[in-house]
């Protein structure tokens, strides 16, 4: 275990310190701020009775961060070792593929979860400015956070497969990036009402981040969302741990 | 075989090795066997097979066919007790750049299995051991090329392992850092074993105890430097400097029956330059010293050829093309 936690730490303060890191916590913060924004600018002057969190999913600015973060975040995390070459010098210590692959998902995701700690201010910021202690549903905040918290293992765990694939950080960033929308993109299918359900119309119902967001941001907790993206999160990290152990038979 | 006794005189045991990339072998069939305590050199030109080698040895790459044993355990079976034992330098000694010396080393000390507070106790050691107190604190990004190869050493001994397998260790450094890296190598070969690459010559011939040539993916020799020299030795000429004439020097060296054949030039002043090669090995040293003497000729020069392991080294890389 003890080895487990200085691989964590080591991959989690990788990202600290080199200036990525901190480029990608200010982009966040901005993107994330142009949300608040928008979300206070739609509710101008009117009356809502829905939580305020809900608005969130329904913001761009919202959906650029989840898909862009988790590429920029994982791409350096298998990458980067074998361009350099010290993937040679881990891998011949009596560290087991699993342990590294785990090491380096923990480190990526709570670099991510870091990322979005400041979203916790929000309800205060609110708060001071609109002097109503009601703004913000409590519930609906944290099961957002569950949301923003599951959502960012499986793209995390998503983004070491493509990084384990590949010596370049752009080809590993440019897949993930590119899975992660197209699944996103089939949840939009979902929101298309043909005149009758087909089978395939579940199906992109059924995947939709769009519509998991959507519950989550409710205060809807879903045991089938969370199953979901827990299932596609251990289904990644194993491809990812076969993938490794694979490359010494190149 | 895969259990013989950890504690044998064996450290390294290789049998039928091969290793395809593709349909390209980079070695093919190699077997060998290193005794504990020594110093090997895998000498060879680029591409000979010698990193993939290593590489399998340290458990990095898994061989095509064949099988390797380091103290005892197979390196495919029991992967992480050989990694466990080893201490691997890989070629170009790639480092964490953005890590400080001292919290590289312990850092790398704990991935290998020492204890938090063992680890803060080797890394002191080993600071202490590559003269890199002064740069303890610095970012290895920073260092230039001699600490840097300090620190991949230091990296590799950490855990005390039983085989260190450098690769290329001395590779890009200038002469002087060359002769640091040389004798921090030579120190350490007292308690550990050392498998290390070069191709560069001399290098070898002075720190190695044994000496592996490869070529193609094969093994083309394997013996100690003194041996190797010594292979050759029917081959040696002798070379003799004297103040007589070129006449009497051919009449001479013709009436001489151990010589096989014989060149006279002539050299500074009235000296004449004569190479011989003799018939059957033997040293004509002391022959000819006394033979100047009696015919009271002026002895300049009187030296027999070493072949040098370079002399080895491309007679063996070049046969190949040659027949």
């Amino acid at each position: 275990m003890s080895v487990m936690t200085t691989l964590t730490r080591r991959e989690l303060s990788g990202h600290f310190l080199c200036l990525r890191g901190y480029i990608i916590l200010s982009g966040v913060q901005l993107l994330m701020g142009g949300s608040l924004l928008t979300v206070v600018y739609l509710l101008n002057g009117r009356a809502y009775d829905l939580p305020l969190t809900e608005k969130f999913p329904q913001t761009e600015f919202f959906w650029l961060v989840l898909l862009m973060i988790s590429p920029v975040i994982t791409m350096r995390t298998f990458a980067q070792e074998k361009s350099s070459g010290t993937f040679e010098t881990l891998m011949t210590t009596p560290v087991s593929d699993i342990q590294v692959v785990f090491a380096k998902f923990l480190g990526s995701y709570f670099f991510y979860l870091t990322a979005f700690l400041p979203m916790l201010l929000y309800p205060f910021i609110l708060e001071r400015y609109t002097h109503e202690s009601v703004a913000v549903d409590a519930g609906a905040l944290l099961s957002l956070g569950l949301g923003i918290t599951l959502f960012g293992s499986f793209f995390m765990a998503l983004g070491c497969f493509a990084s384990s694939l590949t010596r370049s950080q752009i080809v590993a960033a440019v897949l993930t990036f590119a899975f992660g929308t197209c699944l996103f993109m089939l949840g939009y299918f979902a929101d298309l009402q043909p005149p009758e359900m087909k089978w395939w119309h579940y199906i992109f119902q059924h995947i939709s981040m769009l519509k998991h967001m959507e519950d989550f941001s409710t205060g809807i907790v879903d045991s089938r969302h969370i199953l979901y993206y827990l299932s596609l999160t251990a289904l990644f990290l194993f491809l990812t741990t076969k993938s490794i152990g694979s490359q010494k038979w190149k | 075989m895969a259990d013989s006794q950890s504690d044998s005189g064996i450290m390294i045991e290789v049998q039928n090795l091969t290793k395809y990339y593709g349909a390209r072998a980079a070695i093919k069939d190699l077997s060998f066997s290193i005794p504990r305590g020594e110093i090997i050199g895998f000498l060879g030109p680029n591409g000979a097979g010698k990193s993939t080698t290593m590489r399998i040895i340290a458990g990095y790459l898994s061989a095509s066919s064949g099988s390797a044993c380091i103290a005892g355990f197979d390196v495919t079976k029991k992967s992480e007790e050989v990694r466990r034992r080893i201490g691997f330098m890989p070629e170009n000694n790639p480092l964490h750049e953005d890590m400080r010396v001292r919290e590289y080393l312990k850092f790398r000390a704990r991935i290998k299995g020492l204890t938090s507070q063992k680890s803060r106790n080797r890394a002191e050691e080993v600071i202490e051991q590559f003269d890199l107190y002064d740069t303890r604190n610095s970012i290895i990004g920073e260092l230039s090329k001699g600490f840097r190869q300090r620190v991949g050493l230091a990296d590799a001994l950490i855990h005390e392992p039983e085989l260190l397998v450098l690769d290329e260790p001395t590779i890009g450094l200038d002469p002087h850092q060359i002769r640091t890296v040389r004798q921090h190598i030579k120190s350490m070969g007292g308690q550990h074993t050392i498998l290390m690459s070069s191709h560069i010559l001399p290098e070898v011939e002075v720190t190695c105890s044994r000496v592996l040539i490869f070529h193609e993916g094969n093994i083309r020799a394997n013996d100690t430097p003194r041996a190797l020299e010594n292979s050759m030795g029917e081959r040696h000429k002798i070379t003799v400097e004297l103040k007589a004439s070129l006449e009497d020097l051919n009449q001479t060296w013709e009436e001489m029956a151990e010589v096989e054949y014989h060149r006279v030039s002539p050299a500074e002043g009235d000296f004449f330059r004569s190479i011989l090669t003799p018939r059957d090995g033997e040293d004509l040293r002391p022959r000819i010293s006394a033979l100047a003497r009696a015919r009271g000729w002026p002895l300049k020069e009187l030296t027999r050829d070493r072949h040098t392991l370079e002399d080895i080294f491309i007679h063996i890389t070049r046969s190949e093309e040659e027949f």
